[in-house]
């Protein structure tokens, strides 16, 4: 009988632990958080059950997603430090049960939103997680530099399908709430990229600093945010919010803006001198949750 | 530990969950028939 160091890790069944990383757990938590928030601030309520099993079948999609980007881009996350320990590259499970894993997941997570909730959110979940694979990972990440600015959208779909999933329909708080992830999503991840461009250049993406240089990317990742802003304060004085949103907003945004121009003023091409780029990432993540938490407190203190 | 071991306690452990996870789905499943019938919990 062969000992277990001597065997390939792949002959092995997949533990049960590979399939959970698989999901990318950390990026599903804020998928799951903006889905919940744009939920709780639609203007009636589901019976709790229903509720935690929309918010159940985001998380599902999500995982989906990640389990099938990890799928197809095996090769791409062996040559990337960040990346090399996922159960795939690593070595720990085969390919083909990742797919149907990825597969399963997302087709089970739309087939119980749909009976769960209503087939708009069904159909808006499906289309989150086809936009994420099919454009955003298939498509645009190994083409183009905008990939980023485009497969954003993906991000932005669970506030829309949480709003959809209560109310049957679209508004225009949960499309509002689309545009921030949305334009919040080039400066998040420019951020990152600066200080794991030499990853992304070794693995061949085309990310924004590997393809226009790092200061080009610095002055984007300032333009973005401006928008970003306005977008974020758009509520208040369009009366979706109230004033306790609109001021929180605006002071969440100027930070967000303060730290955007120190990066952008930010000279360092070496990771080791980027604290003012991982200082923004870092705040971006506070940043979505801070503004999404202040909208539903917004929204229950108004009722 | 032999490979056979090893591949006996994985198959047990994903069982498990698997199991775990097919118990829950059929409580959300009642718990989602109640809902929708209107009667709420």
């Amino acid at each position: 009988m062969p000992s277990l160091e001597m065997t390939n890790p792949a002959a092995l069944p997949a533990d049960w632990r590979d399939f959970l990383a698989l999901t990318k757990p950390r990026v599903m938590s804020l998928v799951v958080f903006s889905g919940l928030c744009g939920l709780l601030v639609a203007p009636v309520q589901l019976p709790p059950v229903l509720s935690f099993t929309a918010i159940l079948c985001i998380a599902l999609a999500a995982g989906a997603c990640g389990a099938l980007n990890q799928w197809y881009e095996v090769d791409v996350d062996a040559k990337m430090r960040r990346t090399a320990k996922r159960p795939l590259p690593a070595g720990r499970m085969d390919r083909q049960s990742a797919l149907h894993f990825g597969v399963g997941l997302g087709g089970f997570s739309v087939l119980l939103m749909g009976l769960a909730t209503n087939w708009l959110a069904a159909i808006l979940l499906a289309a989150s997680i086809l936009f994420y694979v099919l454009v955003y990972t298939v498509w645009l990440k190994p083409r183009t530099a905008q990939n980023i600015v485009i497969g954003g959208a993906a991000g932005a779909f669970p506030p829309l399908i949480g709003w959809v999933a209560v109310t049957g329909h679209f508004a225009a708080l949960p499309l509002l709430l689309f545009a921030i992830i949305f334009l919040w999503t080039p400066p998040h991840f420019w951020a990152l990229s600066l200080f794991v461009r030499s990853d992304y250049a070794a693995a061949g993406i085309p990310m924004l600093p590997v393809v226009a240089g790092v200061g080009n990317t610095r002055r984007q990742i300032f333009f973005y945010t401006l928008p970003m802003a306005a977008a974020a304060v758009a509520p208040w004085p369009l009366g979706l919010s109230g004033v306790v949103y609109g001021v929180s907003a605006a002071v969440l945004s100027f930070v967000f803006l303060v730290l955007a121009a120190r990066v952008a003023a930010n000279r360092a091409t070496e990771p080791a001198q980027m604290d003012a780029e991982k200082h923004l990432f870092a705040y971006s993540v506070f940043y979505l949750f801070a503004l999404f938490a202040v909208l539903v407190a917004d929204r229950w203190l108004a009722w | 530990m032999r490979l056979e071991d090893e591949v006996v306690r994985r198959q047990r452990a994903r069982a498990r969950i698997v199991a775990l996870l097919l118990g829950a789905f059929v409580v959300l499943l009642f718990l989602i028939t109640i809902a929708k019938t209107g009667m709420n919990w």
